[in-house]
């Protein structure tokens, strides 16, 4: 019995080998996928689905755990990165925070001190109002805003983060003037919009829908470069196709988007980074990924290496620009 | 009436082998998490979500919200057991749950507990059942004014409550803010009081002080009065527990009052704990012998158990149809719901009306199922009071400590509890009261969030909170809340020194 265990261990693992092409970095324990948001938030979704199929399709051969550290708005997670240089077991998860929370807040850790690995999807930014507003599109709605000065209420999750920078954009580029109001995450503020306690805010698709299907609050544009992919009506006969985007609404803003980003501590070995893009690859091919892209109407992008690196180059002079501009940066 | 045939429906869902026993595996292990303090409900929950993702909704929501109730079951077991709470929600058990047991009463207290508890969540549920279209409407009412208004009614109800000096409670609630407010502020965006110490980012957690404050601090108490707990010889037998919930009918007024509290709390933002503390102020309030409360009164423990489950089970309700989660393990639920490709948000009613008729159906059924297995455990948990100190108190510790590292995974947070220990024996020895420290460190990052996006929408005016009937009315009672006792006392005074005076003339 015993020489059988043995042998069919043998068999397994050379079925294994040949199944797997030899990459130079295995993992050799359990690994921790490290979540810079509390349980619930956008990048925890998006930690889960990716652990739930890489179980589902088996794609790495050791148990993965989540761990939340939120803390700080995600600062938490990304200095127990700093804190894990050269181990090569814990991903930390996240979006473009990685690299924009050192410029607003004296925090514990450096952009430098993580490895870029991959990008899996771009998240959207829309304008919201309310169902019944008498706004018909984006222009009428900036030109309501430019009437009364300081007076309309923009929601959003955060302070210095991507809704109030975006905020400072349309701002810049229009000339209107909202009082930005932060609360603790999109839930809230979609709740808030829903209730016309707020005039407008800037939530992902996600983070709006169950509000629009209802008919309680309507987008007006996309902060994208091209239209969202089509999908089925959500309210009124109307999906996420059918919004413009706001180039065409008339608002001379180029694009906004979060990516949701993958990285590992600083100094590991080099075959791990392409072992985890490769990895990330497979999840972004899967059916299981495409449901959850269309489901929350986010844009599936993979990038990794160079492109990737190019991208956070791109994206952080861009916001780093606004907070400048907005007396945001603390160094 | 539509609402009622939805049910039934939804009864034929819950009602399957297969869901029941998920309830009873879910409130065991949920019983199991609560009773270990730190290893509560949201972290439970989270535990349990990867196994979820292979199931289908409804048995995956049954199992979570099962381990709910569970653990909201389990952390009063401690409370009054050891005085020391498995969730910050059953703090306010602690108060006269823990003199009864120990005076030897211990199986009458986790009875009254549990049927009180059970009584609540069945309130909370019919609610959601009845009014559950009203409810979703109203709450939408709320903005931040509002959210203000409910948190300065809870702290008002509990500032002038008296027992410990009124000075002492200010200077208890303060530190509470202050340790409230260490972290990462999201109204500004800028980090406080954390001196640059990366540790300190995710500011503290209240779990841990409750560990602290509360586990540690009541063992450093105890070792120095004789290494033994009181009220070990009780006895116990089962039928102890039917006497109690023969009881229970008796306190009716204490049971109504406090549903409504917990529900009020739950369908708002105030919360399980927030209704808690302010179900058992106002029960003191209301009592003809307020003087009997602290010191092993069943109303004691009636009140907050009945509005804690109360606020728990109708907290469902705002997550469901609004998707604002209403606690920590609401949120981690609502991830869930995600992940299992729902979108929390008023129309989930209208589309899967199977899923959110299922849960609203298991909540009947996991709640009889939780309160038949807990007091099932009655007589079993008392009898753990007879094991000696010296093997029960070192367990109690490493438990405490794993507890505080699950809450973070941080070794931190391990010393943090011990000096959180440390404050907690020196309150008991300086008679500070530490009930208002935790409350503030619950609730008060909350209310200064509220407050400050207050005075965001109104550009810095105070008159937000006159400026509709419904803040205005809350604020109303919130001051009403805080004046009253000080009020009678100064009436009481004064007709002292008359009567003074009518003697010397």
């Amino acid at each position: 019995m015993k020489r059988f265990c043995i042998a069919a261990g043998a068999a397994l693992a050379s079925v294994i080998a040949a199944v797997v092409p030899a990459a130079a970095w295995q993992p050799t324990k359990p690994i921790e996928f490290v979540v810079t948001s509390g349980p619930g938030g956008g990048t925890d979704n998006f930690a889960r689905i990716v652990q739930s199929i890489i179980t589902k399709h088996k794609l790495i051969e050791q148990p993965v755990v989540v761990l939340n550290k939120g803390g700080g708005s995600g600062a938490e997670g990304y200095i127990y990165g700093k804190g894990a240089k050269g181990d090569a077991h814990k991903v930390v998860f996240g979006t473009n925070n990685a690299y924009l929370l050192p410029y607003v807040a004296k925090l514990g850790y450096k952009f430098s001190d993580l490895t870029p690995v991959s990008a899996l999807a771009l998240d959207e930014f829309l304008i919201w109002v309310k169902g019944d507003a008498p706004y018909a599109d984006a222009k009428a709605y900036v030109e309501a805003a430019k009437a009364k000065p300081g007076s309309l209420k923009m929601a959003g999750s955060q302070s210095k983060d991507t809704d109030q920078t975006l905020t400072a954009m349309i701002q810049e580029a229009t000339g209107a003037k909202w009082i930005y109001v932060p609360f603790q995450g999109g839930g809230a503020a979609a709740t808030q919009l829903a209730g016309g306690h707020v005039d407008s805010n800037t939530n992902n698709p996600n983070e709006n829908i169950g509000q629009w299907k209802a008919g309680q609050v309507k987008p007006l544009c996309v902060f994208s470069p091209v239209r969202l992919a089509k999908s089925d009506p959500v309210h009124d006969g109307k999906g996420w196709g059918d919004i413009p985007t706001c180039k065409e609404a008339g608002l001379p803003l180029e694009a906004f988007q979060m990516p949701r980003t993958v990285w590992l501590p600083a100094e590991v070995p080099a075959d791990a980074v392409a072992f985890y893009a490769d990895v990330m690859e497979k999840v972004s091919k899967t059916p299981e990924w495409a449901e959850f892209i269309a489901r929350t109407a986010q844009t599936a992008r993979f990038m990794k290496g160079k492109e990737f690196t190019d991208f956070v180059a791109k994206d952080e002079a861009a916001n780093a620009k606004v907070f400048k501009s907005e007396g945001w940066v603390v160094n | 009436m539509e609402n009622f045939a939805s049910l039934l429906h939804g009864f034929q869902i819950a009602l399957t082998t297969h869901h029941v026993a998920l309830m009873m595996a879910g409130v065991l292990l949920g019983i199991l998490v609560g009773v270990l303090p730190g290893l509560g409900a949201p972290n439970g929950v989270s535990l349990m979500l990867p196994l979820t993702f292979s199931m289908d909704p409804v048995s995956a929501i049954i199992l979570l919200t099962s381990l709910y109730w569970g653990a909201l079951f389990g952390g009063s077991t401690t409370s009054i057991l050891f005085n020391i709470p498995g969730e910050p929600s059953s703090v306010a058990t602690t108060f006269d749950g823990h003199p009864m047991a120990k005076q030897g009463r211990a199986t009458e207290a986790l009875s009254f507990a549990f049927l009180s508890a059970g009584f609540g969540a069945m309130a909370g549920v019919i609610l959601i059942t009845l009014l559950s279209g009203w409810v979703a409407r109203f709450a939408l009412k709320f903005s931040s004014p509002e959210y203000f208004a409910v948190y300065f009614m809870t702290f008002a109800s509990f500032v002038g409550l008296g027992g410990a000096s009124p000075f002492k409670t200010i200077v208890s609630m303060a530190m509470g803010f202050a340790f409230a407010s260490i972290g990462m502020d999201s109204v500004s965006g800028n980090v406080r009081l954390t001196y640059e110490f990366d540790v300190l980012l995710a500011g503290v957690s209240f779990l841990i002080a409750v560990i602290g404050l509360f586990g540690i601090g009541e063992l450093l108490q105890t070792m120095e009065e004789g290494l033994r707990f009181e009220g070990v010889k009780a006895k116990v037998s089962p039928r102890d527990v039917l006497a109690t919930a023969l009881k229970l009918p008796r306190y009716w007024l204490a049971l109504l009052r406090s549903s409504i509290i917990g529900i009020w709390m739950g369908i708002t933002p105030g919360g399980p704990t927030a209704a808690s503390f302010m179900s058992y102020a106002m029960a003191k309030r209301s009592s003809r012998n307020p003087e009997k409360f602290g010191k092993g009164e069943p109303e004691g423990v009636i009140s907050p158990e009945t509005a804690d489950h109360a606020a728990g089970s109708s907290a469902m309700l705002p997550m469901l149809a609004l998707g604002i989660p209403g606690s920590a393990t609401a949120a981690v639920m609502m991830g869930g719901l995600m992940i299992w490709g729902l979108n929390p948000g008023p129309m989930l009613f209208v589309e899967r009306p199977d899923f959110v008729w299922g849960l609203i159906a298991s909540m009947y059924l996991g709640n009889v199922v939780a309160v038949i297995v807990v007091l099932a455990t009655v007589p079993l948990f008392a009898s753990i009071l007879r094991i000696p100190f010296s093997i029960i108190g070192p367990a109690i510790v490493v438990v405490c400590f794993i507890g505080a590292y699950t809450v973070g995974n941080k070794a931190f947070d391990i010393w943090l509890a011990l000096a959180f220990g440390i404050v907690g024996y020196l309150f008991k020895k300086l008679d500070y009261p530490i009930a208002p420290l935790v409350l503030a460190m619950v609730i008060g990052d909350k209310a200064e969030d509220a407050f400050r996006q207050s005075m965001i929408f109104s550009q810095g005016s105070l008159s937000i909170f006159w400026s509709n009937p419904l803040v205005a009315s809350l604020m109303a009672i919130g001051l009403a809340l805080l004046l009253f006792p000080l009020i009678g006392s100064t009436r009481r005074g004064i007709r002292k020194l008359v009567t003074a005076r009518a003697a010397k003339a």
